[in-house]
């Protein structure tokens, strides 16, 4: 199994990934050798095994619905690029 | 001081041979002195003064835990409020964490002095510390090779005493692999067991912090204070914590210990596995049978694992957008070149890689080829695990296929750097807790011998490493030049 430099290109867009052009074809070698290494998988049988998402059982544990944390606005946007009135600044999205 | 053990330390501080301000005052000289090992991303030698005096009044008061002044350093991926978090990473080269991680509110509450932050593998995603953003911690037992990853900074920190103790964190090896790279004793918790609540997220299902020390003992004194249940953690384990250092010296008569033999097939390189057959001996020794166990499905391990690991990146670093915090590009056109590039330029090639092949893995028409089929042969390695541990109370096996490589051996080829991990992996995959432990030399670097138990059989690996290690002194070697 190979990518070409095209599949890189659509995979990096859909994860909004900058590549620079000029690595494009070395992340294409790099992938295609991983995906070799995980095309192994096939060969094993697993029909009607059961994915295993987690490794314990376990039940997603419910809370009450009630307040736990405080406000920390100023906090968290004290370590953003850009605020503005208690905003997240980002370039404009609609002209 | 740099010498003693956690428990000559804490007896020390109490018997007023030297205060915390002394015993930190002279780890940060070392920091100091060894600077050229890397294994700090920020000393926060500040914060670490002001703890110590405050733990001194503590310890004045007898209100102290067995940890209460003690320097120890915590990997960059646990969030700490008011000290740098960079993960390794260009991206959070700026973030300052609003929160303390659980595992280091844990670490406060026990009076505990947090020297620094060790280097890692960008965002826990490597096997030598050559991912790290701030370059390579070198390894002190050969400065020219790798400390392993992605905890080679914690290894080098408690290898080189720098530190009396560490925190890792394990999602294929990060924690045993370096551990085993530098000659020091590391655990990987079963998962669950220590809250991974501001611990920055690599692959959800796999990730888990542990202690990393120099020797079982002392990983029991830290893991007492890292383990237990948090609401916070919405994977953690509401299960009591059994007292870790009660059991250290219980007898190992009658221990039943599995070899799986895909572990020492003849890819395993000869003077490995006479190094480990020779540690298995010892146990052997103190009143342990040894069987031999088979675990076909084990092969499969650094397949499934490159598939869900990547899968689970892909997904938990898409927060990292350059809008809330973290790394943002200059002057962006629009929002679209304003993710792209903060991410480009934001994030290293490595982490890229397993960006790309996640998001590949999981993209339309792809799910059921490599993240569906992943998750099933996850399920055919856990019933291995429990087939296995069935018939023995634990397995053993090497941790490393050999000792630490040379720095940029494996850079070029990320396949043969997967591979690096393929004793360790499948026991994230599985979730089950594991030691690594040092267990002899060769051409000079260490070698380590990885235990695997049960789920929540931690108290049991420590004992079983705690008795190893009263009849072997491989723990107790040093790296020459750092004594």
């Amino acid at each position: 199994m190979s990518l070409t430099a095209n599949d890189v290109k659509k995979i990096a867009h859909l994860a909004r990934l900058g590549i620079e052009e000029s690595q494009i074809e070395h992340y294409a070698q790099d992938l295609s050798k991983v995906l070799d290494l995980m095309t192994q998988m096939s060969q094993t049988d697993t029909q009607d095994v059961k994915p295993m998402a987690h490794p314990l059982d376990q039940i997603q544990r419910l809370r009450p619905d009630s307040v736990s944390e405080t406000n920390q606005r100023d906090n968290f946007q004290a370590i953003a690029p850009q605020t503005e009135a208690g905003l997240y600044l980002v370039p404009k999205v609609i002209e | 001081m740099h010498n003693l053990s956690l428990t000559q330390l804490a007896a020390g501080l109490r018997s007023k041979q030297f205060s915390s301000l002394e015993l930190t005052q002279s780890f940060l000289n070392r920091i100091n002195s060894y600077q050229q090992l890397n294994a700090y991303v920020t000393v926060s030698s500040e914060l670490a003064l002001q703890q110590a005096e405050a733990a001194d009044r503590r310890l004045a008061s007898g209100d102290a835990t067995p940890l209460t002044g003690i320097p120890l350093a915590q990997k960059d991926i646990f969030c700490t409020q008011g000290i740098k978090t960079s993960c390794g990473s260009k991206m959070l080269d700026n973030f300052i964490a609003p929160y303390n991680a659980t595992v280091i509110d844990h670490f406060n509450q026990a009076g505990a002095v947090m020297l620094g932050k060790l280097n890692m593998d960008e965002f826990a995603m490597g096997s030598s510390n050559e991912t790290s953003f701030y370059g390579p911690s070198l390894n002190p037992w050969a400065t020219d090779c790798v400390p392993g990853g992605s905890s080679g900074g914690s290894a080098v920190a408690v290898a080189a005493r720098l530190a009396a103790a560490a925190t890792g964190t394990d999602t294929g090896g990060s924690i045993r692999q370096p551990a085993a790279h530098c000659g020091i004793t590391g655990l990987k918790p079963t998962y669950g067991r220590v809250s991974r609540y501001g611990m920055i997220a690599y692959a959800s299902s796999l990730d888990q912090g542990g202690p990393m020390a120099r020797s079982a003992e002392d990983a029991a004194l830290l893991m007492q204070v890292m383990a237990g249940f948090d609401s916070k953690d919405s994977t953690s384990v509401d299960q009591s914590v059994p007292d870790y250092s009660a059991s250290l010296n219980d007898s190992l008569q009658g221990l039943k210990i599995g070899l799986p033999k895909e572990f020492f097939s003849s890819d395993l390189d000869s003077r490995m596995a006479s190094t480990l057959l020779a540690a298995v001996d010892e146990y052997r020794k103190l009143g342990a049978e040894v069987v031999e166990v088979s675990m076909p499905t084990l092969a499969l391990a650094i397949p499934a694992y490159y598939v869900i690991a990547s899968a689970e990146c892909s997904s938990n670093l898409s927060r990292f957008d350059g809008v809330r915090f973290g790394y943002r590009c200059h002057s962006p056109a629009d929002l679209t070149d304003l993710y792209t590039r903060s991410r480009g330029e934001g994030f290293g090639s490595e982490v890229k890689r397993r960006i790309l092949m996640g998001t590949y893995a999981l993209s339309a028409g792809y799910y059921d080829a490599y993240y569906l089929k992943a998750q099933q042969v996850r399920r055919l390695i856990s019933e291995d695990f429990k087939r296995a541990l069935n018939e023995v109370d634990v397995l053993m096996g090497p941790v490393t296929p050999s000792p630490a490589f040379k720095i940029g051996e494996k850079t070029g080829d990320p396949v043969q750097m997967y591979l690096s991990d393929i004793y360790t992996i499948a026991i994230n995959l599985a979730g089950l807790p594991a030691l690594a432990l040092p267990a002899g030399f060769i051409d000079d670097k260490p070698v380590g011998l990885q235990v695997i138990g049960n789920y929540f059989s931690e108290a049991k690996l420590l004992n079983i490493g705690h008795r190893y290690q009263q009849v072997t002194d491989w723990h107790l070697q040093q790296p020459h030049g750092f004594e």
